[in-house]
């Protein structure tokens, strides 16, 4: 293989160039990104950097010698618009065409917003650098009053940080309980009461129905409140939309791959289509493990994924099954949580150290007589210890 | 030199915290002990509650490993090394020279002398 295409130029993307490198490839590499920024890690998008703590350099995924090192051909602030299978030879938004021993896609995905938003002054979502900036110029800009609209793991450190600077904060959440998809109602419960915690309206069960606007001028519409089902209105300077994100596959219609919200991958990540691979939030991979199609939207998974993509796209077949570890962490106010493994709703919960009252606690997730989650709020160390021992062997049959 | 703790009192695997100008971790790696600032330079992590795999040190948030004999990260995601402080025992004291500024990007020899 001699010229390697990888689209999409965030964490998966980034880890899939040097991963490439690290595996011994030697030929050319081109990263398309269509944000007109190198590679910059996400995560502290809703923490540190809207906080105004962590600046743009801290978010750089490659210094200035690793990117020497990685010899990279960049091609930033151009998108990818069409994949023709035949010769993999891919054209970009600025009229150009790459053509490709191997591709590797990581385009992730785009923030689901709410309908008929998308010209409304003061109305967010927050996944990319420029989102973040363009919320944050609001936050410090003397806006008071925030309701954010999901309290997800987006949108419970965001009202984190929204406290943090002193707004005045409102999380409207669909579910009874939030996160509970992902935590189940009990833990999902005790990080709930962070919220509480730190003064931040939590109000579950709530729909929104729409939003009221104002006109001043040329400027266009600017949001001053959200309605809620019940007829009740709150009002608000600045609203945040947290609620999930749509994978990027509109590009690749009639690239002959399949396509079912996300790019349908094997077990190792590689494609229908031969020397093509999926990675990061956009690959929908088949577990080899339990046969079932998978999408994660988690920082690990794309880092994790790279790696293996990386050496079934270079064997030419796949060698390597991609195994997730589940891990996630989340820091909220002054906490730290993390998850590891994969637990269901369903799932028995057991408080093994520590207690949900006292914010410091861990807890296991047990199906069938075997330990299939861990979780730790503000307990870091036996989280780790816990992840390793119990989780070990669990991990074979998630 | 900054007197920590007994070295009876950090068993193998396990780290204390002290700080100094900046918060410091000690830990004993299989019977040697080793001082690096406790912060992970990847994103606020505490190090010394990260999982110690012989003289390698586990960031407890993100998996990036540090060697703690130079303070520099072995995979990613840190990519910037942390500072490493000469460790001393004596008198089963376990004594910690806080180095003056960042000197992990020098290259040189953590002292050990385990006498405990």
């Amino acid at each position: 293989m001699r010229a390697i295409a990888i689209i999409g130029g965030s964490l998966a993307g980034t880890r899939a160039a040097q991963e490439l490198r690290a595996q011994g490839y030697d030929g050319s590499l081109i990263v398309v990104g269509e944000e007109h920024h190198p590679p910059y890690d996400r995560p502290p998008l809703s923490k540190g950097f809207l906080a105004g703590s962590a600046q743009r350099h801290d978010l750089d995924l490659l210094d200035a010698s690793e990117d020497a090192e990685l010899d990279v051909h960049y091609r930033i602030g151009v998108r990818a618009e069409h994949l023709d299978p035949a010769g993999r030879r891919i054209r970009l938004s600025d009229g150009g065409e790459l053509v490709a021993d191997g591709v590797v896609i990581a385009t992730g995905g785009r923030a689901r917003a709410l309908p008929g938003t998308a010209d409304v002054r003061g109305v967010h979502v927050l996944r990319t650098l420029d989102d973040a900036l363009a919320l944050r110029d609001e936050l410090h800009s003397g806006a008071a009053r925030v309701v954010i609209v999901g309290a997800g793991f987006i949108g419970a450190e965001v009202a984190s940080t929204c406290r943090g600077l002193g707004l005045d904060v409102t999380v409207l959440e669909s579910l009874d309980t939030p996160l509970a998809s992902a935590l189940g109602a009990e833990l999902g419960g005790a990080c709930a009461r962070l919220h509480a915690d730190h003064g931040t309206g939590l109000r579950c069960g709530t729909t929104v129905e729409g939003l009221s606007t104002s006109r001043d001028g040329a400027a266009g519409p600017r949001v001053t409140g959200v309605r809620v089902a019940g007829g009740e209105w709150l009002p608000a300077d600045i609203v945040v939309v947290g609620i999930g994100m749509t994978p990027e596959t509109d590009w690749l219609t009639g690239s002959g791959l399949a396509l079912d919200r996300g790019v349908l991958t094997d077990s190792g990540l590689v494609t229908d289509i031969p020397n093509v691979v999926a990675i990061g939030d956009v690959a929908r991979y088949t577990s080899a493990e339990t046969g079932a199609r998978v999408r994660h939207e988690h920082w690990t998974n794309a880092a994790d994924q790279a790696g293996v993509a990386v050496t079934n796209l270079l064997a030419g077949e796949t060698v390597r099954h991609y195994v997730p570890s589940g891990y996630i962490w989340s820091d909220q106010y002054s906490s730290t949580i993390q998850l590891a493994g994969h637990p269901r709703p369903t799932d028995e919960v057991r408080i093994v150290d520590g207690t949900p009252e006292e914010r410091r606690f861990v807890a296991t997730y047990h199906r069938d007589g075997t330990t299939v989650g861990v979780f730790a709020m503000n307990n870091a160390k036996l989280f780790n210890r816990l992840r390793r021992q119990a989780l070990r062997r669990a991990s074979a049959v998630t | 030199m900054i007197a920590v703790c007994r070295a009876d009192e950090l068993p193998v695997g396990e780290s204390i915290r002290f700080t100094a100008d900046a918060p410091i971790a000690v830990f004993n790696a299989d019977g040697d002990f080793y001082a690096v600032d406790d912060t992970c330079t990847h994103q606020d992590a505490s190090l010394s509650d990260g999982f110690l795999e012989g003289c390698f040190v586990e960031c407890p948030l993100h998996a990036a490993l540090f060697d703690l004999r130079t303070g520099k990260p072995s995979c990613l995601p840190a990519r910037k090394p942390v500072r490493t402080h000469p460790v001393f025992v004596e008198d089963g004291t376990i004594y910690v020279r806080v180095a003056a500024e960042a000197t992990a990007e020098r290259e040189f020899a953590v002292p050990q002398e385990n006498t405990a």
